[in-house]
């Protein structure tokens, strides 16, 4: 397994959208290894042939009905956001277009 | 504070409701008695976060209005009872212990709050937690760390410390935890109370604040066997909106624990599992563990030693499932539509980018075991490590499912102690992550397969300190853990001649504070 | 990660550029499933509703709320995996595509990534000529919509530039089924029609199978068009461009025409085609480079723990292809049997989005020779000049037939009826609403015309004189003066007789 390098971790804070300081960012390099290096050891009996389990219980096709209930209220759905506008979130400009 | 109110607070659920029933205490008084009591303790426990108190008594005020009434009500009605801050509570603040959901109000109960409601049980508040449920300590929690009754220099356990502290210190007699890794088991053992893990699916998750999808499960902290069998069998059951929630009707638990308190275990296999009761775990806890072992025998149990030799593998494939799914349930924190927003450069936050609002919100909103996790899920999903990582840690949890399978042909119940040591001070394992991981040792293992686990409370270390009795049953067989608990306890009771709880000190009460107080 | 201006792009004609390269496309398109809620809760789902007031804790991404699968939607997604001849998943699961923006209320998408519930398909399509072209289908799977973003401030509605936006979680939740092609090769310079025509066969297919109401200008049915050339059809796959979201079926031609004209011109020069997003503009019928392929599209795809892996039934599955409805060729067919259509006229209809007007206009009442008449003739023109869809025209079929009621009954003649039909278009109400308000019944009290006849024939008394000789050929010009006088708004014919009438004579 290889090591976590200081950009790998500045890449993947990236991927998760935190900003971290430079401290932290040296901190988090070094424990990231340490646990890495010691949870990689499931790859000793982790073979191909073993199937993997997604859901502690087996259980299949749990539908809901296409019944509509009430929206939330407007007011109520508004009311945590940090900040709104005419019924609608109120949030910075979007650079970049998916 | 009365003597009378003391007296109300050192009950168990059982004996409240047996009172509330035959009309010798209003739910007025319990919830007031408790009340008083948090004013008293949690100054110096800090086991809550927010308390409630005047929604409280309304419930209260209310239970007791239709009791008189000759209204039929739920056995519980009038106990009140504690939530740990992972579980929404309409118009109650919720924060899982972080600063990104500080001031956030939710406009919808969980599904299992909804049924403390509609049962009529007063919620006094809400209790501390590692942010997130990310930890064993409760240190992690953004609002200062909640400190064990025992002794206030050390660790309540965590994730949920703050849950088995308030039941610990009387300041409630029932509580709610959740369970990812042991978030209740392991405080439970750390603080002399009683923790179940539900089997998987068994409770509803809708409403409790993800924290890793498939291995989350909230389940009762109590004082007494019976008291997390009554709390289990009101909070249980299936729930439409919860995908992964059991169909079949709970196995009857209280029940359960009322023959198990009759102290016959004959014909029940017991298994001791190999893998978790050897290095690591420290002398008491061992010395303990064995004692207990015998007094099953004694009780007619047949003692069997059983192996899984994946579980040494837990903790590695917990510690990359549990990060994987955390780093993307918590991608919702991002400042855009609840909760702390915070930007780069000051102001109102729309000057700058949504991408910049969001990473900065998540620097500052997170703590720093939050960060270490949600950066090593989403390492461990990311392009060219997700088959190394997280799918062989899928590939574990087979193999851990293949051993407690095989496990169970063997044994009705499997058993180990539940923490390796008793409670370490406050600040000593903060900065040693894998030091602090391997408290969880020996309750991950359920959460990985999803079978039901719980903690006793079976005696003091060579330190006086309170160590557990873990009890594992197979998935949809709660009942197990109910009988040869209950039996366990009442055989311990017997020996020491009352509850162990009632060796803990006596807490220094501060000055009283006004009932209605919140914070 | 970055954002190019809209500089200058070099392009190459279209017929030189398909005559040097050989074009292969691809398309996603995404359809919006028409249940009642959504996706994975049961909030409501509604068109036009007021932002943010079709939503629930689990659309919204509110800590703690979890989603449940609409067996609706699954419902309808096997059927279209059925009528695009997949093969449909005895077992498919769920993941979560991991992306932060602000639409996508939990910073993940819970879409279907590597099990599919249909896949291994094909459609074959109709061209304008009568060709079928065989289209295949790689996958079918199921996901859920996105909010919708409102730019503020800075340019007008563009992103770039913008203070802030809004945003609006009605949308968001709404069930998806997003169907992949593999990538189309052969079409060679007919591959813009072929897209085209593979749209509007799976639009029509969408509304057959009643799933969707599949309205384009709702954003019903959108469209992703990847497209790259290669120097001939034996070389390897070249690079290809996406263009986002064209969502018109002209729209799907005309980007892909550009893209072929555009890429050609870069390799022409020698230059390499990037591997980019593209936009689409409508209005300048142009495409302008969006993200480059990136870090970002790292999304962290792994199964989604809070839902359950879904198992068809091959019962089921067996339950829903009996019950599919009448594919659109097959229905096409069988009303042009009903309606007399020639292949020529038929074909003019279903190229035009006639088919489903003609024959709610028939089922008003209308024959079909002049429910044709008024779609392919008239409204078809009035589409022309405003480049859009004859289903969007604010007329509606039933309208259409009652105009032709009015011609029948001789209450309207040809020229009255087109003045009517202006009006109705003009949103004056109803035929029967514009002939009252514009006053343009055909004058058929007989009082009022005898007047105007004896007026005619006293300015033309040399006429009268000649039609009672016999030469009633002379009657057409004294019914042109009834018809001046009353501004058209009489029957000729019955004019014509009441002249004969009054003169005595036998028609």
């Amino acid at each position: 397994m290889s090591t976590i390098s200081r950009d790998e971790v500045a890449r993947v804070a990236g991927l998760a959208r935190i900003d971290l300081t430079s401290d932290e960012l040296d901190r988090l390099a070094g424990e990231l290894d340490v646990i890495v290096q010691s949870v990689a050891r499931i790859s000793e009996v982790a073979t191909a042939d073993v199937p993997a389990t997604s859901h502690p219980l087996p259980m299949f096709n749990v539908f809901r009905a296409d019944v509509p209930e009430p929206s939330l209220p407007v007011a109520d759905v508004l009311a945590g956001a940090p900040a709104s506008e005419e019924g609608r979130f109120m949030v910075p400009q979007i650079l970049e277009e998916d | 504070m009365s003597a009378e109110s003391t007296d109300l607070t050192r009950l168990s659920a059982a004996t409240l409701a047996d009172k509330l029933t035959a009309g010798e205490v209003s739910s007025d008084e319990v919830t007031r008695a408790h009340l008083d009591r948090i004013a008293a303790v949690d100054p110096a426990v800090h086991a809550f976060l927010h308390i409630c108190g005047r929604r409280a008594l309304a419930t209260a005020r209310d239970v007791d209005a239709r009791r008189a009434a000759g209204e039929e009500l739920h056995p519980l009605a009038g106990v009140p009872i504690a939530v740990k801050d992972i579980i929404v509570t309409k118009g109650v603040p919720t924060t899982a212990g972080s600063r990104i959901l500080e001031g956030w109000v939710p406009p919808y109960d969980a599904t299992l709050v909804s049924k403390i409601k509609a049962a009529r049980l007063p919620i006094l508040g809400k209790t501390n937690m590692d942010e997130f449920a990310m930890g064993s300590s409760t240190e992690h929690s953004a609002f200062g760390p909640t400190h064990n009754p025992w002794d206030l220099d050390r660790i309540p356990g965590g994730s949920g410390g703050g849950s088995a502290a308030a039941v610990a210190s009387y300041q409630a007699p029932l509580a709610i935890g959740t369970d990812t890794g042991g978030s209740i088991r392991q405080p439970g053992a750390v603080t002399g109370t009683v923790g179940v893990k539900p089997t998987y699916g068994s409770v509803s998750r809708y409403g409790l604040i993800a924290l890793a999808s498939s291995l989350d499960q909230a389940g009762p902290v109590t004082r007494t066997v019976l008291d997390s069998a009554l709390l289990h069998e009101l909070i249980g059951g299936h729930d439409p909106h919860d995908s992964t929630s059991i169909p079949e009707p709970l196995p009857p638990l209280v029940a359960a624990a009322r023959q198990g308190a009759l102290g016959d275990l004959t014909g029940v296999r017991v298994g001791v599992v190999t893998e978790l009761n050897g290095d690591g775990y420290s002398d008491g806890v061992r010395a303990r563990f064995s004692e207990s072992l015998t007094l099953l025998q004694q009780a007619g149990a047949e003692i069997v030693e059983v192996s899984c030799p994946h579980f040494t593998y837990a903790l590695g494939a917990y510690y990359l499932i549990l990060p994987a799914e955390a780093s993307s349930n918590l991608a919702k924190f991002d400042g855009m539509r609840f909760g702390l927003r915070v930007t780069p450069d000051g102001g109102d936050g729309l000057a700058a980018t949504a991408e910049r609002v969001m990473s900065a919100t998540r620097g500052a909103g997170f703590g720093p075991e939050v960060k270490r996790r949600i950066i090593l899920g989403t390492y461990a999903l990311s392009a060219g490590y997700y088959d190394a990582y997280y799918g062989s840690a899928q590939k574990v949890r087979t193999l851990i499912q293949r051993d407690f399978a095989a496990a169970f042909e063997k044994a009705d119940v499997l058993v180990s102690p539940t923490a390796p040591t008793t409670a370490f001070k406050l600040g000593e394992k903060l900065d040693d992550p894998l030091a602090m991981y391997l408290n969880d040792v020996a309750t991950i293992p359920a959460n990985l397969a999803g079978v039901p686990g719980m903690s006793v409370p079976n005696g003091l270390s060579d330190d006086g300190l309170p160590v557990g009795f873990q009890i594992l049953a197979p998935a949809k067989a709660d009942d197990r853990l109910y009988r040869v608990g209950a039996a366990l306890e009442a055989l311990l009771e017997t020996r020491w001649g009352g509850p162990l709880l009632e060796r803990a000190p006596e807490l220094a009460t501060a000055a009283n504070s006004p009932v209605e107080a919140t914070r | 990660m970055s954002i190019s201006t809209h500089g200058p792009i070099d392009l190459i004609d279209y017929d030189e550029a398909v005559a040097r390269f050989d074009p292969v496309f691809g398309i996603e398109v995404h359809v919006e499933l028409g249940t009642k809620t959504k996706m994975f809760d049961s909030a409501p789902q509604v068109f036009g509703a007021e932002p943010n007031t079709a939503v629930s804790p689990t659309s919204l991404g509110l800590p703690g709320a979890l989603p449940v699968v609409n067996g609706t939607a699954v419902e309808y997604a096997i059927r279209i995996g059925l009528a695009l001849n997949c093969t449909i998943a005895e077992t498919c699961r769920f993941a979560r595509k991991n992306y932060f923006y602000p639409d996508v209320p939990k910073n993940f998408q819970t879409s279907q990534f590597d099990e599919p519930i249909a896949f291994d398909g094909y459609l074959d399509v109709e061209l304008e000529d009568g060709t079928i072209f065989r289209v295949e289908i790689e996958r079918a799977h199921m996901e859920e919509d996105a909010g919708k973003n409102t730019h503020v401030g800075g340019a007008t509605g563009r992103i770039q530039g913008a203070e802030y936006s809004l945003v609006d979680y009605n949308r968001a939740g709404i069930p998806l089924v997003e169907i992949v092609t593999r990538p189309i090769e052969g079409g060679g310079a007919r591959t813009p029609e072929i897209a085209r025509a593979y749209v509007r066969s799976l639009r029509d297919i969408f509304r057959a199978l009643e799933v969707s109401e599949a309205r384009m200008e709702r954003g019903n049915v959108r469209a992703d068009v990847n497209l790259s050339l290669r120097a001939t059809p034996e070389s390897p796959l070249g690079t290809r461009s996406e263009t986002k979201n064209v969502n018109s079926f002209r729209s799907v031609e005309r980007a892909i025409r550009f893209e072929v004209s555009r890429q050609a011109a870069l390799l022409a020069a020698g230059g390499v085609v990037v591997q980019e997003t593209r936009h689409w503009h409508e209005d300048t019928g142009t495409t302008t480079a969006g993200r480059i392929k990136s870090d970002a599209d790292d999304y962290r795809y792994f199964p989604e723990p809070d839902l359950l892996p879904i198992a068809p039934s091959r019962e089921w599955v067996e339950e829903i292809r009996a019950g599919l409805p009448e594919m659109p060729v097959a229905r096409r067919n069988r009303l042009q049997g009903d309606w007399a259509f020639a292949d020529a006229e038929m074909r003019d209809v279903v190229n035009a989005g006639a088919l489903d007007l003609i024959e709610a206009t028939v089922a008003a009442g209308a024959s079909p020779a002049s429910a044709r008449k008024w779609w392919m003739g008239e409204l078809a023109r009035v589409v022309k000049t405003t480049d859009g869809e004859l289903e969007d025209l604010p007329i509606t079929p039933v309208q259409v037939a009652d105009l032709q009621g009015l011609v029948d009954s001789g209450a309207l003649n040809d020229k009255l009826a087109k003045q009517v039909l202006e009006g109705v278009l003009a949103g004056e109400g109803s035929p029967q609403e514009v002939v009252t308000a514009r006053g343009l019944g055909v004058v058929s009290d007989d009082g009022a015309l005898l007047a105007a006849i004896d007026e005619a024939l006293a300015a033309q008394p040399d006429v009268a004189e000649k039609i009672r000789g016999g030469k009633i050929a002379a009657v057409g010009s004294v019914v042109g003066g009834v018809m001046k006088a009353t501004r058209g708004q009489a029957d000729a014919g019955r004019v014509r007789a009441l002249i004969l009438e009054k003169l005595g004579v036998e028609g």
